[in-house]
Order: C-alpha cells, then structure tokens, then sequence
C-alpha cells in the first residue's frame, strides 16, 4: 500500500495548497491590514488583489498593545431602583381603599425591599389583596408564568420584594443593557476590533487594541449618552430651516435628510427612564413599555395631559430615534411608544433607550495595559525564536535521516503554512504564549515523523525489502501516534476551556498543531515518500 | 553518515537500579513538595492580586531611588526587580514594579497609579511605563481555582483515556509519572522562587500533554511485545519496549528541546518563565517516560495473554490501513 491512489494524492495536495493559499496573507500583513481597513471604510480596497484570500490572523493584545478589562456590573444597583418605582403604585392602590386600611406610610427597609406600614391593622389581609393584585407576570422566556413582586405581611407591615424570576430578567436585561451601552461608547471611539463580550452572569470583559492605558477605555465608558424626551415643534427635510428661538433642529437617526424642530428644554431625560421592555400594543402589533421613577413620572404625565395630539421626540444623543404621537395622557409614568416597528426594532430601541446611561456601576476586577513597543519587541523576539528553532530542528531532522529528514522537513513547513492558514480561516487570535505554542509545535511536530521513521529502521532489520519496510513502519506506527496525538488534545481541548485571554491563544495554537502534524506526517510525508518510491525504486534504502 | 543519539541496537536494563531511580523520584517530591508547603509559590498578581508596572528608561535602574519614591505614597508591600535580557539595547533599562493589592479597592484607582508614575517619571524623566497590569483578589482567587480544577481535569481525563486504550495498570503507570512531573515542576518554581503566573499553568499543562504523548509512545510498544513475546518475563518485556523506543523518545525530546532553547535565549523576558517551565517539563516528562511509567508497570504486574482474550485483536480498524 505504499502506492497512494491519484485520487488522495490530490485530495493531499489540494488540502495543503488551500491551507498555504490561506496563510499567505499573513507574510504581507501590513499591505493586507491596509487593504481590509479601506474594505471596510469604502467597500472597495487597493494594494491587494481581491481575488486572493484576505484573512489574518488576529493579534493578541500582548502582540499588538492595548487595554483589557474585565468589569462586573452591580445588578443589585438596579434591584433598589426597581423597587422604588413600585412606592407610587403601592401608595394610590392602598390610598383608594383609605376606609378598611387607614393610612400608608412607607418603612425604612434594607436594600432592594419596600416595607409599608398601615395604620389600620385589621385591614392587612385586604391590603396584601390589593398589593398582590399589583403584581405582573414576568417578561421575557425565562420566568415565564411568575409574578414580579413578592408580598408577604406581618401584622400591619407589608413587605415587597422583587421575584427571583423578576431578579433574572432584571439581571438578564441589565446586562444586555450595560454590553450595549460599553459597546457603543468604545465603538464611538473607532479603535480598530474593540472586543466586548459576556463572561458568566454579571461581568464584561472588554479588549481595545490600540488604546494608550486601560484608563482611557474607562474614561470612555463613563461617559453617558444623553437621552431626552423632547416636544415637536415641526417636521422638515431642509437641514438650514429657521427653527426659532428657543428650539433646536436635529436629524432624525433612521431616515436621512429628515429633520426635527423641537423645544430646547426637554422634558423628562433619561435619568428618569428606569426601564424598557419590547412589548406589544392591544392590537397585537410591536411597541416598546417603559417606565420613569417618580419624578419622571410627574413631569411625563404633566406634560401628556396637556399636549394629547402632538409629537414627542425620543432624541439619543442629539438624534432623533422616535417622535411618536401622544394618543392619551399618561398618568403613571409608564406608557408604550407605538409605530410602524417590527419586533427587532422594538427590541433595538429598548435596549437604545435603556442605554441611555448606565444602569449600574460597573467594578473593574482586572485591568491591564500593553504597550505596543513591548508587543512589537514580542513579536520581533518571537520571530527570531521561532526562525533559530525552525533552522537548528531542519539541520538535526537532516542530520539524522538523510533523505527522509529532507522529506519531514518539507513537511514541517508545510506544516507551520498550514497553522497559520487555520489561524486566518477561523480569525483566531495569535498571542505571545501562542507563538511559544508554535515553536513547541516546530518542535514536536517531527514526533510523527520520528516514530514513523524509527519503525521503517526497525523493519529494514528484518530484511523485507524497502517498500514493504515502509509500509509497515507506517502501519505500526500508527496507533502510537493516534494515541500520544489524542490525550495531547486532551489537555488543549480542557487548556482552551478553562483559560482565558493569551492562554487560550496558547491552547488553539497547540490544538492546530496536532491537527495539522497528525495530517502533514501521515499523509504529506507518505505522498512524498511515495513519489520519490516510484520514481526511484531503490533496491535498498537508508533512514 | 547518519546522526544518531543511540546506537541502534541497545541492550540497556532500565530495571537494574529501579530502586535507586525511584529513591531519587521520591527524594525530589519529597523536597518539592517540603518547598512548597514551607516556602511556598512565588505568586504573580494573577493569582495574588496586586498591580505591576514594567518601566523602561534610557538610564540605568536604580532600584533605591525608584524605591524612595514610592515608600511615601504609603501603598505596603512594594518589589521593584530590575530585568535583564540578551534582546534588550543599550538604552533599554527595563525593571517592574509590583504593588500589593490595596484594601478595599479591586484593582489599583486610576490616581494611585498616576501618583506612582508620576514619582518614578521624577526620578528619570525618560521613564515611559511600557505596561501595567492590575487585577483583583476576587479575580486572583478564582483564576488559582480555575487553574488548579484545569490541571486535575487533564489528569482525570487523560487516566480516563489510556485506561480504556490500555489497563488499567497503564493507567495508574501513566497518571503516576504525570503526576511526578507536576509535583517536581511546582517544585522548582517553589525551590528557586520564579514567579508563578497563569502562562505558568499554561506550561504546566502541555508538560502534562507532552509526558503522556512520550509515556503512551512506550505503553504502545509494550503491548504489542506483550502480544508477540507471550513468554518472556515483563521485566525483560520492558526493557525491550523502552530500547526499541528509546530512539525516537531521545530524538523528539532533542528537537523539542532544541526549539525550546532557542525561545528561551531569544524569545525575550516576557515568555522566559514559561519557556522555562517548559524546559523542565520536557527533560523531566522524558525521564518520567521512561524510568517512572514502566516501573509502576512491572510492579503492578499486567494481563499477559491480550491475543487470546481480546476478540476483535488482528481485526482493528485502525491497524487495517492508515
């Protein structure tokens, strides 16, 4: 079986010649960053054939400076607030049956409980009525069916709690909201690949290449983004309009050359906004609930009451995202913004408006900085390393195997080409634990082929002749390598999942390179070997 | 003329000083782990909290200045360590400065930091900080968990593995000398104080990926000579199978190490303690390989007849055609 159907051996070389047509940006990264960059910018780029792959690799902050975070958000910022809203609420319900519950005076209570008092204790039972009546079922998937609030009473006390159904969509909603609004800031920045993502229930982990020191990024995030609710004065789609005195024209966020007058002042901000939900209006069609906090919820039902008819503006950051009509007042602070919306749209304003400014404040557990001298002398030194590790592994392959070192060594070039052309295909990120990774892999890479050769030694003793030597080799060889290849990715496969940041590039480097050494001995050596057997056929060989 | 690093046909009894071998193995965990327990881990901020700043200035460091500097700012326990490196130039005078974890503070307030540039920055103007990194003991703590779960699910999983391709005696073999591997790795990091950060865990587990990789090339070979010498003694079994093997086990220990080398000398100081870590593990996981697996093997004595009893042996899928 020495022989390698046509039809593998091109299966072989057409795998190795995508995977090095895949690496090959890499080895002109500046021209090709460039070129993505203007992709992106103009949607069409210059100095690069665009018939060419154009993937790279990412580098790792390490390599390329910059800032990573890892914040967690203090959801029980917003349990307080929540509960406070509900003070209102609780107030007027009880108010109206004054006769059986007497008076309401609200308790000092610990943190994310309201506790209420009546004077009228015989009235407790009635009033846990009234109270629970005010519960809600719960939005969103998972707790479906349950009510918001929890009310228990002791004598005349009442006390309200949040759900822990209500306190995992909150959780939920708090974190969509903080991801989105860490998002927009930093993208606002237009650093190139700012990295934000989700880590477990309440922390964010930010990575901004590029930036100067992690208190930049901070800097950036604290900063909030203005959310107003604004009255209509006129609509026009002439940018230059007088607008008045006391009015300001802004542009409306989604349609272009739409522009809105509006009063100056505003009249409630999103300070006062507290949450919003995508929800849907009675006849079924998509909108978004919200709610303000007691002072918000005065000045918003003020206002309604006397502007039914007329548009308010929901102006971002001095855009207009929404002018909606007021169909009716508004008393409790709470109301839907209807439109011409589709479910998506709901949810994108929702999480818009909730991310007027934070919901919580954030805890900065990790904070590091890289200097993009230090990644470059990284990269440089890791260069180096890897080219002396490359040359001083081919020289000693040679040395010790004559032609069929020649033939591993070929193959371990491929084999590098071949990690870089995986790393590119699936963007990942290239760390300096990951360039170790590998050199460890130039390294280790030859085992394969070692065994293999070493077996084809041991059969030449035993005098079946060359082809049959090398068939064996390959065949006994085999098992070994399976096996040592296979608890080697063992330990990747737990390395990637448990580590973080410049360890994980570590581990995905180290998966790749038992991927492709498995690949590049058992098949690129073989064809080669194979070719060269076919050609030649030697009657006697050494190894 | 070909290289070689054993003659090819060696006759070596690894089992004649079993015990002397072993004796060293249990001396130097023992000695490990007497480190670890009295002197303990030089932690990095990782795993200990704390801030370190990497400074680079064109003047020579001088560690008693930068110290005086700092001492009045009041922020406890303070290292400053110059760095030397082959890579670096003439003007590159790097040192890091490592700073407790403040009470009451997760990580290191933007003005502590600023106030402890701004001292350093009078010491010598030149000074430009070329990285900090502060982390959190509530971070810290958790990433030493997660690190230490990481390292024993690899064991785990690995006794898993070769338990089902194997015996269970090739099992324990293997795990013992993974286990001897970790245990005198955390020892010298404990014995000659390196700092012991996540890139240390990192290098911990491709030690143990490595040593497996060396231990199941040799368990191989002793299966199949299991399966052709059916009378030979075991001892005699497995003096056969690590010869035949030895080769290969010397040759990919040599270009690993010699790859490892090279990264330690010119790879910069950021990866050396890694880099060395890795050094270690390989000398160690190859001696581990061949001296500790086979002779927990021989003790534990192993099923001897697998061609009568394995049903499915001759017929196995992977032994049909690569």
């Amino acid at each position: 079986m020495l022989n390698i159907s046509p039809f593998r051996m091109v299966l072989i070389w057409l795998t190795v010649a995508v995977g090095l047509l895949l690496a090959m940006p890499n080895a002109f990264y500046g021209k090709v960053e460039s070129y993505n960059d203007s992709v992106v910018a103009t949607g069409s780029g210059e100095g690069w054939p665009g018939f060419l792959p154009s993937g790279l690799v990412n580098l790792g902050l390490d390599l390329r400076g910059g800032a990573h975070l890892l914040a967690e958000v203090q959801v029980e910022d917003v349990y307080q607030t929540m509960i406070d809203v509900r003070w209102p609420e609780v107030r007027d319900a009880l108010a109206a049956e004054r006769d059986t519950v007497g008076f309401v005076t609200r308790e000092d209570s610990p943190e994310g409980v309201l506790r209420v008092r009546i004077s009228e204790a015989a009235g407790a039972d009635r009033a846990l009525q009234i109270v629970r009546g005010l519960a809600q079922p719960v939005q969103g998937l998972s707790g479906a069916g349950s009510s918001d609030i929890e009310v228990a009473a002791n004598g005349p006390v009442l006390t309200i709690t949040l759900s822990d159904a209500e306190k995992a969509g909150i959780d939920e909603r708090t974190m969509g909201q903080a991801l989105e609004i860490v998002r927009n800031r930093i993208d606002e920045a237009g650093t190139r690949e700012p990295s934000i993502q989700r880590q477990g229930d309440r922390r964010i982990l930010i990575q901004v290449p590029g930036v100067g020191s992690a208190q930049e990024v901070k800097d950036l995030i604290g900063t909030t983004a203005q959310l107003t609710f604004q009255p209509v004065v006129g609509r026009t789609s002439d940018p230059s309009e007088d607008q008045g005195s006391g009015n300001e024209l802004l542009p409306d966020s989604i349609q272009e050359g739409q522009y809105y007058i509006l009063e100056r002042e505003a009249v409630v901000t999103g300070e006062q906004l507290v949450d919003a939900q995508p929800a849907f209006d009675q006849n079924s069609r998509p909108a978004v609930s919200f709610r303000f906090n007691v002072t918000g919820a005065r000045a918003f039902g003020d206002y309604t009451l006397g502007n039914v008819g007329s548009l308010f503006a929901i102006v971002l950051d001095d855009e207009v995202v929404s002018a909606p009509e007021i169909i009716s007042h508004i008393p409790g602070g709470s109301g839907i913004i209807t439109g011409q919306f589709t479910i998506e749209e709901t949810t994108g304003l929702a999480i818009q408006l909730r991310a007027g400014a934070l919901p919580a404040g954030l805890t900065f557990l990790e904070e590091r900085t890289i200097g993009p001298e230090l990644g470059q002398d990284s990269i440089d030194a890791g260069k180096v390393a890897s080219m002396v590790a490359g040359v001083a592994v081919l020289l000693y392959m040679m040395a010790a195997y004559g032609l069929f070192g020649v033939f591993a060594n070929i193959t371990l070039i491929v084999n590098v080409g071949l990690i870089f052309g995986l790393l590119s295909l699936i963007g990942a990120t290239l760390t300096l634990p990951g360039i170790a990774g590998i050199v460890l892999t130039i390294g280790m890479a030859v085992d394969a082929n070692v065994i293999v050769f070493e077996r084809i030694r041991e059969e030449l003793k035993t005098a079946k002749g060359p082809a049959r030597a090398i068939e064996l080799g390959y065949e006994k060889a085999l098992s070994s390598i399976i096996d040592a290849n296979i608890t080697t990715f063992i330990t990747a496969t737990i390395l990637y999942t448990m580590g973080s940041g410049p360890v994980r590039g570590f581990a995905i480097t180290l998966a790749l390179g038992i991927i492709t050494s498995v690949f590049t001995a058992l098949f690129v050596t073989r064809s080669l070997i194979s070719i060269w057997f076919s050609r030649r056929r030697p009657k006697t060989i050494e190894v | 003329m070909r290289l070689r690093l054993v003659k090819d046909d060696t006759h070596i009894d690894f089992f004649k000083y079993a015990r002397v071998w072993l004796g060293i193995s249990m001396v130097m965990i023992l000695v490990a782990l007497a480190s670890f327990f009295i002197q303990g881990l030089n932690y990095g901020i990782d795993f200990q909290g704390g801030t370190s700043i990497r400074t680079e200035a064109e003047a020579p460091v001088d560690v008693a200045a930068y110290r005086a500097a700092i001492t009045p700012l009041e922020l406890g326990d303070v290292t400053i360590t110059e760095v030397f490196d082959p890579t670096f130039a003439d003007d590159e005078n790097v040192a890091m400065v490592r700073i407790q974890s403040q009470e009451g503070t997760e990580s290191v307030t933007a003005g502590t930091l600023a106030e402890v540039e701004a001292a350093l920055q009078a010491v010598d103007p030149t000074l430009t900080f070329t990285a900090t990194e502060s982390v959190g003991p509530k971070v810290s703590g958790e990433l030493i968990q997660t690190a230490f779960i990481a390292v024993a699910l690899a064991v785990l999983a690995i006794l898993a593995y070769v338990w089902l391709r194997f015996e269970w005696q090739f099992a324990v073999g293997a795990v013992l000398a993974l286990v001897h591997d970790v245990a005198l790795t955390i020892g010298i990091f404990s014995e000659i104080q390196i700092q012991f950060d996540l890139a240390i865990v990192a290098a911990l587990l491709t030690i143990v990926g490595y040593s497996i990789n060396d231990t199941v090339v040799v368990f191989d070979r002793v299966r199949e000579n299991l399966r052709k010498y059916k009378t030979k003694k075991l001892k005699e079994v497995l003096n056969v199978s690590i010869n035949e093997t030895l080769s290969r086990t010397l040759m990919t220990s040599g270009t690993t190490l010699m790859a490892l080398i090279a990264l330690y000398i010119l790879g910069g100081d950021v990866i050396r303690g890694f880099v060395f870590a890795m050094i270690w593990g390989v000398v160690i996981g190859t001696y581990s390989s061949v001296f500790v697996a086979t002779t927990v093997l021989l003790v534990l004595g192993v099923k001897r007849d697998w061609s009568k009893k394995d049903p499915s042996a001759g017929t196995r899928y992977a032994e049909i055609d690569a």
